[in-house]
């Protein structure tokens, strides 16, 4: 049909606190999201994944939203090398489903299997084991993308190494990543060997981060953000290793939450109970068990739609890197200010980072890195200010991948590579045709290079 | 070339499904569903997609496939093609997914009987040649399954796309005869109407209440094959839609602008 590509749609955040009206297109092939490019006359356009970005990095009000999740396809894959070439569209959901049983993992990957591998690249991401095995973009062999040129270019650390550079952690203002390349890793079976710790404090949970742990590459600790006093900083440990043995397959049935919640549900003593409760569930000894790759590296996906847990008001999350000199008393300041404020949270996530992203843009560096729910009520705003100060103060930086709220200055203090970010855009995008609503709020775009 | 007809399936061989027009979001979804126990052949223009397709399926599915250039109205070619399909299959069962079509604005078509020509040789002329080309094989094998992907449209001329309509209604036409010359061979001929399904031609008309994913259309397709059904509706409810839209005298018929 000779009709336009374009429709309506009203996009959000994953919590669903920023949402823009856009015109979508949904190209189910190449030349289609060519067309589509082009036919977006002169307004801007961005690329749409999954929108599994709490904030507003996805979104592009007023302009085009190119929707990637129909491009799909898995183009190659040698099963000698473990190397995957693969469309934007694909989530790491279709990975574990197809090449997992055939003993290959995605080496990086956030904690949401709904993710789409373009919108891995253009975060950057990173997962559990981000000390070991670094971010997405390290396991890069190429990507290509489609510039405002409308020409398909390859990049990599060789090929056009600012474009790669820009693209990767380039919250989709370089292009559309229409291929990548990607190397697996290749594992024994379906499951992990996990070991969980209870420990008592802020500086136990630290230290069993950051003590030296080669033999098993997974971290995390959840961490109790409602514990204060001798309690603060609290948590779980998870260390976790490929397992040998593999586990019986079991059926992946998830349950959605088909209403958004009351507020009352999530009031302060409901969660203070559960946050209890998960501590307390691990033994005071600790316990070790074997969980399958998808219990362990997606414990939310579990429940389809969980955002919709903090009601129709929806929340922020706030994730910072702090550098590893500053980091435990940066983490146990910025625990203190959400204690103070009482906001009440799920668990507050704290990993160790082991290195430097390789894009202008990316997130990580060595340090610690701490992620936290925060239900957009009022007050939210003076709370956000104050965390990102901290963050600043100690030399560290917000995550764009969850942010809607960082400054302009904030966000150029905290991202000292921008030069080379806007240097790069000026080559492949002079006429700042891809735009997000990220990028008006941060001033991306603006000043710096001429 | 070898004879063809001369070598009987062999039935423990894999299953084979030549796809027609396999860069739509239906013969996707058809593809990958079927895949698992079958090979493929991927027929279109789009050769850069049914590579990335092909791919695809062999990567998910450890199956094989290839991508075949196709162009429903190039017929001569049609010859080749079923060449192409029996040497590709080799003593597999052959069975064929028609799923080109072409949908142009009846405003356009109005004014341009080039593209009411082109309209009606793809959806129409298109199909005939290639059924037609394929039938002998068919017949030879005696069994398998052919799928074809008529539209509701062909239930009753519209104001609003009756050139479309036509064609698609000379193809249901035409597939009741072949059904029931590849029935005397045992081979199962099915006529699918969609609905609306939440496909690129779909997309531009905003939200549809009742349209359907690609991929549980494809399901329901795998199902009414088992079943060997003639002529189903899919989703379901189109066929009370169609049964009234069909009823509905023309005098009045004329007057709306359904
Ligand atoms: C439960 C949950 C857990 C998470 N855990 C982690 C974690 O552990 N580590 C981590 O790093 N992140 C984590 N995240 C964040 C998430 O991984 C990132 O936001 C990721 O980028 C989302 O991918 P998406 O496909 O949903 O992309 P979207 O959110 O739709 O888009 C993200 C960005 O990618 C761009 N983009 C998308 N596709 C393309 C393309 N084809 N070409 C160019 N640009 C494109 C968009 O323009 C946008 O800027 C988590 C998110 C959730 C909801």
């Amino acid at each position: 049909m000779s009709t336009s590509p374009w429709r309506d749609v009203s996009l959000t955040g994953w919590g669903r606190t920023a949402r823009a009206d856009s015109k979508a297109a949904r190209p189910e092939r190449q030349s289609a999201l060519r067309a589509a490019l082009e036919s977006s006359n002169g307004k801007p356009v961005l690329a749409f994944g999954a929108g599994r970005s709490y904030g507003d990095a996805a979104l592009n009000s007023g302009g085009y939203a190119l929707l990637t999740e129909r491009l799909d396809r898995l183009i190659s894959f040698d099963s000698a090398t473990g190397e995957l070439v693969a469309e934007p569209g694909v989530t790491f959901e279709t990975l574990m489903r197809v090449l997992l049983p055939r003993g290959w993992l995605v080496p990086v990957t956030p904690g949401t299997a709904f993710a789409t591998l373009g919108g891995a690249v253009a975060n950057d991401v990173h997962g559990k084991n981000q000390e070991a095995a670094g971010n997405f973009s390290d396991h890069l062999q190429w990507i290509e993308v489609l510039t405002a040129k409308g020409e398909v270019v390859r990049a990599s650390a060789q090929e056009n190494a600012d474009l790669f550079a820009a693209t990767v952690g380039g919250i989709g203002l370089t292009g559309i990543i229409t291929a990548l390349s990607l190397r697996l890793q290749r594992v024994p079976g379906n499951a992990a060997m996990v070991k969980l710790r209870r420990l008592p404090d802020l500086d136990a949970v630290v230290e069993g981060l950051t003590t030296p742990h080669p033999d098993t590459p997974y971290s995390v600790a959840w961490i109790d953000a409602l514990a204060g006093g001798r309690n603060l900083g609290r948590g779980v440990l998870e260390l976790a290793a490929p397992a040998e043995e593999p586990l019986p397959e079991q059926a992946v049935k998830a349950r959605g939450l088909p209403v958004d919640l009351p507020g009352f549900v999530l009031s302060g003593p409901t969660v203070r109970a559960f946050n209890e409760m998960y501590w307390r569930r691990v033994p005071a000894g600790g316990t070790e068990r074997p969980t399958h790759w998808r219990s362990f590296l997606y414990p939310l996906d579990a429940i389809h739609q969980w955002n919709r847990m903090y009601g129709k008001a929806g929340f922020h999350q706030f994730q910072c890197v702090v550098p590893q000199d500053e980091a435990p008393a940066a983490v146990r300041g910025l625990l203190e200010t959400l204690g103070k404020a009482g906001r009440a949270s799920f668990l507050a996530v704290l990993k160790a980072m082991g290195r430097e992203g390789r894009g202008d843009l990316s997130f990580s560096m060595p340090g610690l890195t701490l992620a936290v729910d925060i239900p957009n009520r009022p007050g939210v705003d003076e709370l956000l200010t104050r965390l990102e100060r901290q963050t600043l103060d100690a030399g560290g930086r917000v995550y764009l991948a969850k942010d809607s709220h960082l400054s302009p200055d904030g966000f150029r203090a905290m991202y000292p590579r921008l030069a080379g970010f806007q240097a790069a855009l000026k080559k492949w995008d002079p006429d700042g045709k891809f735009m997000s609503d990220m990028a008006r709020r941060l001033k991306i775009r603006e000043g710096g290079a001429a | 070339m070898t004879d063809v007809a001369a070598l009987p399936p062999d039935p423990l061989a894999r299953e084979v499904w030549v796809i027609l027009g396999a860069s739509s979001a239906v013969a996707r979804a058809f593809s990958r569903g079927v895949a698992p126990d079958a090979d493929l052949l991927l027929c279109g223009r789009d050769m850069d997609d049914l590579g990335r397709m092909a791919g695809d399926l062999r990567v998910r599915h450890d199956c094989r496939a290839e991508a075949v250039n196709f162009n429903a109205t190039d017929y001569d070619s049609h010859c080749g093609l079923v060449e192409r399909a029996a040497a590709f299959a080799g003593r597999g069962r052959l069975n064929l997914f028609i799923a080109f079509g072409d949908m142009p604005e009846q405003t356009e078509i109005d004014n341009d009987f080039a593209l009411a020509r082109r309209t009606v040789e793809t959806n129409y002329l298109g199909a005939v040649s290639v059924l037609s080309r394929f039938a002998p094989r068919l017949e030879a094998q005696g069994g398998g399954s052919v799928v074809v992907l008529g539209s509701v449209a062909g239930d009753r001329g519209r104001l609003k796309n009756y050139v479309y309509g036509s064609a698609k209604a000379g193809l249901h036409a035409y597939v009741q005869g072949y059904r029931a010359r590849m029935h005397r061979a045992g081979v199962h001929v099915m006529t699918v109407k969609p609905g609306f399904l939440d496909t690129a031609m779909t997309w531009s008309l905003g939200k549809l209440p009742m349209a359907m994913q690609p991929d549980a259309f494809a399901a329901t397709i795998m199902k009414h094959l088992k079943a060997k059904r003639d002529v189903v509706y899919v989703p379901w409810p189109w066929l009370g839609i169609m049964t009234i839209i069909r009823t509905v005298p023309e005098r009045v018929f004329k007057r709306t602008n359904i």
